[in-house]
């Protein structure tokens, strides 16, 4: 693998990450239990769709084959996508939701910090742009885990539910492969396994908050971000998100 | 027990040097919460610079019946009103 393909790999990650997730996301509009929520849900799905033509145009741009970000995020099937298996999972209630978005959030933030020092300028540049939104995103989320962790006794059960649930997920986070290990050897990424302690704390110090116990175990499932072996949800997901352009390609308004 | 999370009144000071509007109200279970909820819900379009939350039950408000004795006497009053300076063009906005 050349750096130049490795580099695609990565931002094609963080691309599916942030798109894979805004579309989950945005499945909330019109959805969610309050006013209030609907519209941050939906702010939230708009930071991550804008983060991922970011990354997406770039991708393309590495890749030198007249792709953009559009064509990648519509013309490509579940196989080629390579975002971590925690975003490509259904939203379940609202709690679950929640939670899988700050699991998320807590990490995209600590990375984004680390990338804004990237050796490759146009990746400092998207993380720098991106940090602010993410910022705010883990502000927002860790609030909620909290307020529904640490609130009433259904809401805590769900909370915890959600963890356990999702926490199998949270390993692949950090799992280093050749693609990373590229990444990391040219300054352009951090290895993955040197973001677990700062997530750790930060994740460690919003789940004490909310009163939720971390699943015990080393166990987590992975396959997304090489695209091995994804969830059968990505496939339902991309069926309704691909659509209008497979049904008329090139469609735009 | 209530069900309902309490009404906040919400204000936006759009820049620097201007004071806070009102923009509107919104739920929130807590203060921290009412701030994220404003921001989100009445600066997506870049609106503001700083946000105030006030729970709608802390404002004492004037009632409307009183609007007469309140009001009404000023109206008659007209040099209570700067209106008879001529204020030069150089002085812009006052």
């Amino acid at each position: 693998m050349t750096r130049e393909e490795a580099l695609f790999q990565f931002l094609l990650r963080m691309g599916d990450n942030t798109l894979v997730l805004g579309q989950r996301v945005s499945e909330w509009c019109g959805h969610a239990p309050v006013l209030e929520e609907d519209i941050a849900l939906a702010n939230t799905a708009l930071d991550l769709i804008g983060q991922t033509q970011m990354w997406l145009n770039l991708a393309g741009e590495v890749e030198g084959k007249g792709r953009d970000a559009d064509k990648l995020a519509f013309l490509r099937d579940v196989w080629d996508f390579r975002n971590l298996l925690l975003v490509e999972l259904p939203n379940g209630d609202f709690g679950r939701t929640m939670m899988r978005q700050f699991l998320f959030d807590a990490w995209q933030s600590v990375l984004l910090g680390r990338l804004t020092n990237s050796a490759e300028p146009r990746v400092a540049e998207i993380a720098e742009k991106a940090g602010k939104e993410v910022a705010y995103h883990v502000e927002r989320s860790s609030g909620t885990v909290v307020g529904l962790g640490d609130g009433t006794e259904e809401s805590h059960a769900r909370m915890q539910a959600a963890l356990d649930y999702l926490w199998p997920y949270v390993g692949e986070m950090f799992a280093s492969d050749a693609v990373d290990e590229e990444m990391a050897r040219a300054g352009i990424a951090p290895d993955p396994a040197g973001l677990r302690e700062e997530y750790d704390a930060l994740v460690g110090r919003v789940l004490g908050e909310a009163t939720l116990s971390i699943p015990e175990g080393g166990f987590f499932h992975k396959g997304g971000k090489d695209g091995a072996r994804h969830t059968e949800h990505l496939g339902h997901m991309l069926t309704e998100m691909q659509w209008l352009q497979r049904a008329y390609p090139g469609a735009s308004w | 027990m209530k069900d309902e999370w309490p009404l906040w009144e919400v204000f936006i000071r759009g820049q620097h040097g201007m004071s806070h509007r009102h923009v509107g109200s919104l739920h929130a279970p807590d203060a921290e919460t009412a701030i994220r909820n404003a921001r989100d819900v009445y600066t997506r379009r870049n609106e503001g610079v700083s946000i105030w939350v006030v729970e709608a039950a802390h404002i004492s408000a004037s009632s409307p019946g009183d609007k007469g004795p309140l009001f009404e006497p000023s109206n008659s009053k007209v040099y209570r009103h700067p209106t008879f300076f001529d204020i030069p063009d150089e002085a812009g906005a006052m």
